[in-house]
This record gives C-alpha cells, structure tokens and sequence, in this order.
C-alpha cells in the first residue's frame, strides 16, 4: 500500500476520503476524522462539497512559487494547505499564485462591483499625510527650513480638505 | 444569555410570515468584509483577535440600524444558546467552531446580525421572510457603506473586496433564498433542477437534510460566484433562476394535484391529524409533516394566517429549540415527546381544514 494520505486540512492521516465531478473535472478531498467532523462532512445538514473543494482542491497544481507574507507571515504552502490568505498584504505577496485559483472559480477575475470610495480616499489620505510628516520631519532633521515650511503649509491644506470632506459626509 | 432574543415578539423570522409566499420562506444576503491593517481571523494572536473584535463591535453598535441591538462573545454563550442561534440563521457552525476572540452583533427585529471574526472579519446579513432580493441587497448595502465611513475596509481594485478565502473575493456577496420545494421532490425533478442551476453558478443545498431529499422540501439556493460581476449582475442573475423555480414549482404542485388529488389530499389530511394527535415525533418527521402543512396554506386548506404559526414550527421544532425551550438538557427521546407535546397544543388551535378551495390561484 503507497503511503498514507494526508488531511488536505491539517496533514494528520486522512480517514475520509471524497470525490465530485465538477465541471467535468475530477476533484478528491482528504480529510482527517476531526476535520471532517469540523468541517460538518459527517453532518448532514452543514455539509457542502462544494465549499470543500474551493477551499482546498482548486489550489492543487498552482505555479510553485515560494513566497512568505512579511506582514502575517503566510507562506505558499499554507495557502496550497487551507486555500485561505492571511491578510490584505498577501493580495500582493500571492497575486500569481491566486489568479489562476479564480479562473476556474469565479465569473471573471477582476472586480467590477462597489467601491468603497470613503473608506479609500481616507485611507489614501492618510498615506499621503504620513508622508508629508515624514518629509517635514526629514527636511528639519537635515535644517532644510524652506523645504520644511513648504511640507507644513502642505500638512495644513490636505488636514483642512480633510475636515471638510468628512464635514459633509456626517 | 439569548432569552430576551428567543422571547422577542417581533423576531423577523418567527414572527412576521405576513409577508411571506408560496415557495419562498426567507431572503439572505450577507456580505464578507475585513479591515484592511489587521490579519485575518484565522491568523491573527488572540490579542489581535480581542482588539478587532472590540473595535469592529463598537463601530459597528454605533451604527442607527444596530440601534438597540444586542452583542454576544461566542466564547460566553453555553452550546445550546449557539445551537439555537444557528438554527434561528443569525451565526453560522464555523463561527460557534472559533476560539476566543468571536461576537455576532443581531438588531432588534433580527433581521440584521454581523458575524465578528469568523472566516473574516466581519460578516453581514441582512435576513427577512418572503422574496425580496432586491430590497435586501439595498439595505445591506447602506449599512455597509455607512460602516466604512469608520471602518478602513482590506479593498483592491483588482480582486475587490478581500477575503481570506478567494472564493468570497470580489464583492463578498452571497445571497441565498430558502426555498419549499415539496412539487419538484415529489415529481422527482429535484436532481434535474440541481443539476441545471448548478451550471449557471448557483449552489442548491438541503436545509435539514441532504442532497435532492431534503427533509422538509426545504432548499436554501445561492449564487456560488462573487467575483467578475457587480453586485446588482449577481442579483439579477440569481433572481432570473429563482423565478424560474419557482414557476416550476407552481406548475408541478398543479400537476401533481390534477393526477394525484386523492393521493394528495388524503397526504395532507393525515399530516394535520398525527399533527393533533402525536405523542413521539423526531425532528426529520416534524419537518416533513410541517411541510405539507405549508402546502394546505398554499392550496387554501389552512387560513393564511397560520402561515407564519407554520413557518415558526420549522425553527421551533428544531433539536437546539425544543431543548432550550426545556431549560435543561434533555435526551433525545425525551426531546421527540417535547416536540410532539408542543405540536399537539399548536394544531388543536387550528381551525378544520377546508377542502373545497383547493387549488384556486393566489
């Protein structure tokens, strides 16, 4: 007998053992005893196979790319592992490694629904903000005073258009 | 912890059938959402996890529609308050499956409930009886615009709304439609049906039971894709389905009554007596007999009214329901006469069924 297989969940020995035609293709899930009971696959009523295999099978046979997330620290197994990013910082980090995940998934593999413009502005804003601090702090460490006065009045401007901005949106 | 919610005498899903329909008992749509500098549930310490669960849940307990709402720490409720809670639809398994560091925030009426720190950081629902896609999609889309005027949401303008799992990427959109199928199981087109709309990208599951054969003839239909579509596409594309099935439905509930009235009839008719006379019932026959039940509402058997007594009997009648209506753990026999004791108190307020408007079109 080959080796045992592993859960596709948590690479304990997997006891449970399914396949579905989807799409004409074949897809297998393994599972260990305690994953399958937490993923309700002994329960009836929870239970959606095809939950299962977005999250687990679809990431087989991806480009083998090793990577790690500096931010969460995710690296290309895991993601192969749970199907799952660990933060916003891995979009970047596991943008090839993701795309071709969503042809077989979604619609199309680009966003063409709401923007949520308020949060994005202040979230730019911001950034742009850091960055202007960063500059003043830099220009008064280095005494480039004229360049430093610049950088406040431009502080003072974004800050005021800021309010205002926020003022109507209340 | 839960009582005043189980108590309520305005809770959407039990309360309030007024607005329901033939074939269609609830609408769904929930929305996926994380904040943009912390990790997502899964990988973030249980510091991270306290934090974002804080933060989330006042912003979030500030907004008007969570006016008088309630919150709960998963960690704080006993299993059976999280039984009865995911049997009401207001939490999901996965989130009573999280370690510390989980809440659900539920409105007033329940119509609204947002999931903190399950899969993602937050998950919004909006939930009410009848079919009504649209007006749902608007009102969880203007909480969730009013979210973000506090909330920095994990956005890209390439994969949209980010989520830890690519399947939710995109809009974060799921929008589901519980469904009573009883025709299309009973004229064995189930399995065809599944197999259709699952080409077109739209998920069928049994609600109490599996596959075709769901206990109860209950169905819950949702859109599998959510990114590659605006939000309004996803909607309009599953509403196309949905009135589809529901044609269908309509049409072989007719035809099954003009080959089969007797058949029917006589099916119907038992129901309702076991209904007032039963003293030992599991929860699959109670959902099977309640089942035909909403169909005498349907054919005019059963006055209108008792729609929603009906609907309430679908949740009530659950494991987690009949117990905590027990006030202690009780063991499953004990639990079947429970749930026949309190069937057979409801349907002796019925009035008889009628028999001669069966059929008449709504």
């Amino acid at each position: 007998m080959a080796d045992n297989l592993k859960c596709s969940n948590c690479n304990k020995e997997a006891t449970v053992h399914l396949t579905q035609i989807v799409n004409n293709k074949i897809h297998k899930v393994d599972l260990c005893e305690s994953c399958a009971q937490k993923k309700g696959v002994t329960d009836p009523q929870g239970f959606s196979l095809a939950d299962l295999l977005a999250k687990s099978n679809l990431t087989q046979g991806l480009p083998d790319l090793q990577l790690v997330c500096s931010n969460c620290g995710l690296e290309t197994a895991d993601f192969r592992r749970t199907g799952r990013l660990g933060c916003s910082a891995c979009f970047q980090v596991f943008a090839d490694v993701v795309r071709p995940v969503l042809e077989d998934m979604h619609v199309g593999t680009e966003h063409k629904g709401k923007v949520p413009e308020v949060a994005l502005t202040r979230q730019n804003s911001q950034a742009k903000l850091q960055t202007l601090r960063d500059s003043l702090a830099r220009a008064i460490a280095e005494e480039a005073y004229e360049d430093a006065a610049t950088f406040r009045d431009q502080i003072k401007a974004f800050e005021t258009a800021v309010a205002e901005l926020e003022a109507t949106e209340a | 912890m839960i009582e005043s919610l189980i108590k309520n005498d305005r809770a959407e899903l039990t309360q309030s059938a007024k607005k329901a329909s033939p074939v269609v008992l609830s609408t769904r749509v929930r929305l996926a959402r994380n904040l943009a500098d912390a990790p997502f549930p899964e990988r973030a310490t249980s510091a991270q996890r306290s934090d974002i669960l804080s933060k989330c849940a006042g912003h979030i307990g500030d907004l008007k529609a969570m006016k008088e709402g309630v919150f709960f720490d998963v960690s704080q409720l006993s299993d059976l308050e999280k039984q009865v809670l995911v049997e009401r639809h207001l939490i999901s398994r996965e989130l009573c499956e999280t370690e510390q560091g989980s809440g659900v925030m539920i409105n007033k009426d329940q119509t609204c409930s947002v999931m903190i720190n399950e899969e993602d950081h937050l998950r919004i629902q909006f939930l009410k009886t009848g079919f009504n896609l649209n007006s749902i999609w608007k009102q969880v889309d203007s909480f969730d615009s009013d979210l973000e005027k506090s909330l920095d949401v994990a956005f890209s303008e390439e994969f949209g709304f980010l989520t830890a799992c690519p399947t939710n990427l995109g809009t974060g959109l799921r929008a589901s439609v519980m469904m009573h199928l009883p025709g299309l199981v009973i004229s064995d087109q189930m399995e065809r049906v599944i197999r259709a709309v699952n080409q077109l990208g739209i998920t069928v599951r049994g609600l109490f039971g599996e596959g075709s054969d769901a206990t109860g003839h209950v169905f819950q239909i949702s859109n599998q894709q959510t990114l590659g579509e605006s939000e309004s596409e996803i909607i309009s594309r599953l509403w196309n389905v949905l009135k589809t099935i529901i044609d269908h439905e309509l049409n072989a509930r007719f035809k099954y009554l003009e080959e089969n009235r007797a058949k029917l009839l006589d099916k119907i008719g038992r129901a309702f007596g076991v209904l007032q006379n039963v003293h030992f019932l599991t929860s699959n026959e109670a959902m099977n007999l309640l089942s035909l039940m909403r169909l005498a509402v349907d054919f005019h058997m059963l006055p209108e009214a008792n729609r929603s007594d009906v609907d309430r009997l679908f949740i009530e009648c659950q494991p987690g329901h009949i117990q905590y209506a027990a006030q202690e753990g009780i063991e499953p026999e004990l639990r079947d006469i429970a749930r026949a004791d309190k069937l057979r108190e409801e349907f002796s307020h019925l009035p008889p069924l009628i028999f001669d408007k069966i059929g008449e079109s709504n």
